[in-house]
């Protein structure tokens, strides 16, 4: 009998759909409340499980947990590199780029001064987006000078994590973007995730609607490709609808799936634990 | 890996303030901002936000069992997503 871990911090649907399924499926379940543990690192670990599901909903809870684990020969999936790649936008827009995915035309800067010249050359409308951080968070729409340069100013009385400017052209897209789930190299399923009323931002955790989407040839191609860039085994892949095809701006390596599950019906709580008990027996 | 036992004194605190009431067979702990009854679901997992409808305000669930347990779930920290 296959033994997992599941780390985790809070329980949502995504949680508990995968205990109920690693249960149904005969797995020796082991939950681990990331906030209720502690780690002797002098001593070595003992008694490991065959396998690890990183789902703690914290970056730095999940990076890690995972690493220490991996460096006591443990199994966890997603991997350190594939979560500390996902966890940030840059090291993910960087690892698209050098596998030849398409990606938004994109600039990093590391000062307020250096950023409005990065904007002079993407241009306007431009997005800023922290490159930690996740559900459409402190992310701004940058549409002229006077404007941007107030938002850029705000950002330096914030942590230093937001003295990272990462610029991204705002794309020309309909007003949904899409989520697409791969395991294991197979492109599983994906839905429309349509902005809310008084919102430009898609993120269903902001009041996104959810809609089943087609798996079309390009967006199949470039979901698998994605999750390969970033060696993620389990990860949700996000692209937009630009006029140019599809163009990939974040992979997710924890990634939440309920609203895929409602809308398209597929069990993906099964597709991941399946895919678990393979990754143990290979 | 080690669980730790020494939990902090706060959810000593709520246990009090939290004890389940049972109606029927809904299990119901109160909302220490606005006495609000919050549904404690049939499958109940420790680590699980519930929201008191009344007042919207979250809590973790800290323990199931004989008796449920709540406590303040945490803000949502900068680090959080997906």
């Amino acid at each position: 009998m296959v033994s997992l871990g599941i780390i985790y911090d809070f329980i949502r649907p995504e949680e508990k759909m995968l205990i109920n399924e690693a249960r149904n499926q005969g797995v020796e379940l082991k939950l681990i409340d990331a906030k209720n543990i502690y780690f002797n690192i002098s001593n070595s670990l003992k008694n490991l499980e065959d396998i690890y599901l990183q789902r703690c909903v914290s970056y730095f809870r999940s990076i890690h947990i995972t690493y220490l684990l991996e460096s006591f020969k443990g199994t966890v999936i997603n991997s350190f590199n594939t979560a500390l790649i996902c966890g940030n936008k840059l090291f993910t827009t960087i690892s698209l780029l050098k596998h030849g995915i398409p990606v938004p035309r994109t600039a990093i800067s590391f000062s307020k001064s250096s950023a409005v010249k990065a904007l002079d050359e993407i241009g306007y409308p431009s997005i800023l987006k922290p490159v930690i951080g996740s559900w459409g968070r402190l992310i701004a729409p940058l549409n002229d000078p006077e404007s941007s340069l107030a938002i850029l100013e705000s950002r330096e009385y914030l942590h230093p994590i937001y003295h990272l400017y990462y610029i991204q052209e705002r794309v020309k897209r309909p007003p949904r973007d899409i989520r697409s789930l791969v395991v294991d190299g197979q492109f599983i399923c994906a839905i429309y995730r349509y902005q809310p009323p008084l919102d430009w931002r898609t993120n269903t955790a902001r009041g996104g609607r959810a809609e089943p989407c087609p798996g079309n040839d390009e967006l199949v191609d470039i979901s698998v490709r994605a999750a390969e860039a970033v060696n993620g085994e389990i990860v949700g892949v996000d692209c937009m609808e630009s006029r140019d095809g599809l163009v990939v701006h974040e992979v997710n390596n924890t990634v939440e799936f309920k609203n895929m599950v409602r809308v398209t019906g597929v069990n993906i709580p099964s597709e991941i634990i399946s895919y678990l008990k393979r990754r143990v027996r290979k | 890996m080690q669980v730790e036992d020494s939990l902090s004194f706060q959810p000593i605190m709520f246990k009090r303030l939290f004890s389940k009431q049972i109606r029927g067979d809904v299990v119901k702990a109160l909302c220490p901002q606005c006495e609000g009854e919050i549904n404690i679901p049939e499958d109940a997992v420790v680590g699980e936000i519930v929201t008191c409808p009344d007042c919207g305000s979250p809590y973790e669930i800290e323990s199931v069992g004989s008796e449920v347990v709540i406590k303040p779930a945490e803000v949502e920290g900068e680090d959080w997503g997906e």
